[in-house]
């Protein structure tokens, strides 16, 4: 065999194998699509909405108190994150080059890089080892921090996509920099980073292991923020770790809800960037 | 004179909200170190070498759980970075560029979905096939200590398996996006020296080495702080062992398991030091990582 045809050969092998890894990345993805769909849409029922959970080994029930403390501890989150989040953002993207802004950078590249059950831990020690009470509060606290380095980045990307033009005008019309800022800038990029901050909620979420010891789970209905609270993924995970089929069935619900949660946010901020991007095409 | 005052304010009042992230992650930090203080004191260098985990007595050895969040990552790692450099390659490079954007929007996906939803399907789905897999495995290897014990499902390999599909998506999107900025003048010029397909991705590839090393470490990053998925699978028994059959423990999940049934303030001390030092540890990681990344970035910016 000639050299010619065995590097011919080799790179075909090497392009084939490239293709074979897409799909073994594929097959667990749409595994994983297809059980949670598969056995959690069957799942699903009215009762699981409106219910409160049943006592152990009893059939039945729902989980109304979790889905209702998911949205509270994702609502704690982004009251917390976005403020601080978006204006760090507007720093970033205000004074690009200056010494604290690439500080600020690193530190928040290096808190996204933080394990959440890290955070976990943190938001155990300020929150809840002073007042002795896990609480829904310190879940939330948890959430922020984990979502906080997402918002910063995403604002400060979307503005620096904001024509120069527009703060040009702004600045030349007489605007002070807060003003251009806040009255011109930032509204124009607003849709963008509401998207960055819908994934960032998307993404905390699905948490789990950062409310363990913060949230910490309640079997009851709560919503009081210095109570423990339940949420959906601390509830599959409990269910999924029991030994009733009702109860994995449930869990299966959970993982079905928490997905189509995640994709339908995820998708709708892709279809939204698509527009930006083809709106500032010139 | 109006305007620059305004400039000041601005600048210092936004600044203040940035020096926010900045003093979270020194807190972060300090409160961690703060907080196992009691441990660090008792046990010293002994915390890390020990192997003796006992609540009870009050005797807190942590090697076990480094041992097994090390491995576990390792031997992830050793299974993602083919496949995540290969889809790396194959979307950046080979696929037609109608498939192009669908293809890296279903790889980056497996990012999206939750840990914990990792963890159900490994529990009910996943093992059930691992154990029927390693039951096939045959008499010969199951001797060596890498395959001892019994086929459980459950245990090292298992979750090194369910560690690789996660950080597949963060290796993978980093290093295709090094890949993309390649200069294309290296390529041409191994085209032009009569190179295949394959050896002209080699050039593009040695070109970008130093940042596709950050993106796997990017992924090892992901993988040393994973926690509910590996929890649920693992096992749970603090042992050290190479066989991929048997159950052992990580840090991650020592924490998640025991931390609110730590009684007493030393056993507190003890799985807070263990944060602390997954902290440390993945605050290096990601250090290493994004200085990789940054100074590829940099050489393929500046024109060739």
């Amino acid at each position: 065999m000639s050299k010619a045809w065995r590097r011919k050969i080799i790179s075909a092998i090497a392009e084939g194998f490239c293709a074979i890894a897409v799909l073994l990345a594929l097959i667990p993805l749409a595994m994983i699509l297809f059980y949670v769909v598969k056995q959690g849409f069957t799942s699903l029922n009215w009762a699981f909405f409106t219910q409160m959970p049943k006592p152990v080994g009893e059939a039945g029930g729902g989980m109304a108190n979790a889905i209702v403390g998911t949205l509270i501890l994702i609502a704690i989150a982004a009251l917390l994150a976005v403020p601080i989040g978006c204006i760090c953002g507007i720093h970033l993207a205000e004074y690009p080059t200056s010494k604290f802004s690439s500080i600020v950078r690193f530190a928040a590249d290096v808190l996204n890089g933080v394990p959440s059950i890290v955070v976990g831990m943190f938001a155990y020690i300020i929150a809840v080892l002073p007042v002795k009470r896990f609480s829904a509060f310190a879940g939330g606290l948890a959430l922020a921090v984990l979502m906080l380095p997402t918002v910063v980045r995403t604002t400060e990307e979307l503005l620096r996509l904001v024509p120069a033009g527009l703060r040009e005008g702004a600045l030349a019309l007489g605007a002070t920099r807060t003003s251009a800022v806040f009255t011109v800038i930032v509204p124009a990029a607003l849709p963008g980073i509401l998207t960055g901050v819908l994934v960032a909620l998307a993404r905390v979420a699905g948490e789990t292991a950062p409310l363990l010891f913060t949230a910490f789970g309640n079997r009851f209905w709560s919503i009081s923020l210095r109570q423990p609270i339940a949420s959906l993924t601390q509830q599959v995970y409990l269910y999924a770790n029991s030994a009733y089929d009702d109860w994995h069935r449930q869990a299966w619900a959970g993982a079905f809800l928490l997905v189509m949660i995640i994709l339908t946010l995820s998708i709708i901020a892709r279809l939204s960037v698509r527009r930006l991007e083809r709106m500032n095409r010139p | 004179m109006r305007r620059s005052a305004d400039d000041r304010v601005f600048r210092i009042t936004t600044g203040m909200f940035a020096a926010i992230v900045l003093l979270l992650v020194i807190g972060i930090g300090f409160e961690l170190w703060r907080q196992s203080m009691l441990s660090i004191d008792k046990f010293g260098f002994r915390f890390w070498t020990g192997r003796v985990w006992d609540p009870v007595s009050g005797e807190f050895g942590a090697l076990p759980f480094i041992w097994g969040t090390l491995y576990s990552s390792f031997l992830a790692l050793l299974l993602s970075t083919p496949i995540a450099l290969g889809i790396a390659i194959y979307i950046s490079e080979l696929s037609p560029g109608m498939l192009r954007q669908p293809l890296a929007y279903l790889t980056e996906l497996l990012a999206a979905i939750p840990s914990i939803v990792y963890g159900l399907w490994g529990v009910f789905v996943l093992t059930p096939i691992v154990r029927k897999l390693e039951l096939l495995l045959p008499e010969s290897l199951r001797r060596t200590p890498f395959f001892s014990g019994p086929p459980l499902g459950v245990g090292m390999g298992m979750a090194a398996i369910i560690l690789s599909i996660m950080v597949i998506p963060f290796t993978s999107s980093v290093a295709r996006e090094i890949l993309k900025n390649v200069p294309i003048a290296q390529r041409e010029a191994a085209y032009a020296l009569g190179a295949t397909r394959w050896e002209a991705i080699k050039v593009a590839i040695g070109f970008g080495k130093t940042g596709i090393i950050g993106a796997i470490m990017l992924g090892l990053g992901r993988a040393l702080g994973e926690t509910m998925a590996v929890t649920m699978v693992i096992g749970n028994n603090p042992q050290i062992s190479p066989s991929l059959y048997a159950p052992q423990y990580t840090m991650a999940a020592v924490i998640a398991n025991e931390f609110t049934e730590a009684a007493d303030d030393l056993y507190l001390h003890a799985l807070i030091e263990i944060g602390l030092l997954l902290f440390i540890i993945t605050i290096f990681v990601n250090f290493i990582s994004r200085f990789f990344i940054w100074t590829t970035k940099q050489r393929m910016e500046r024109p060739a």
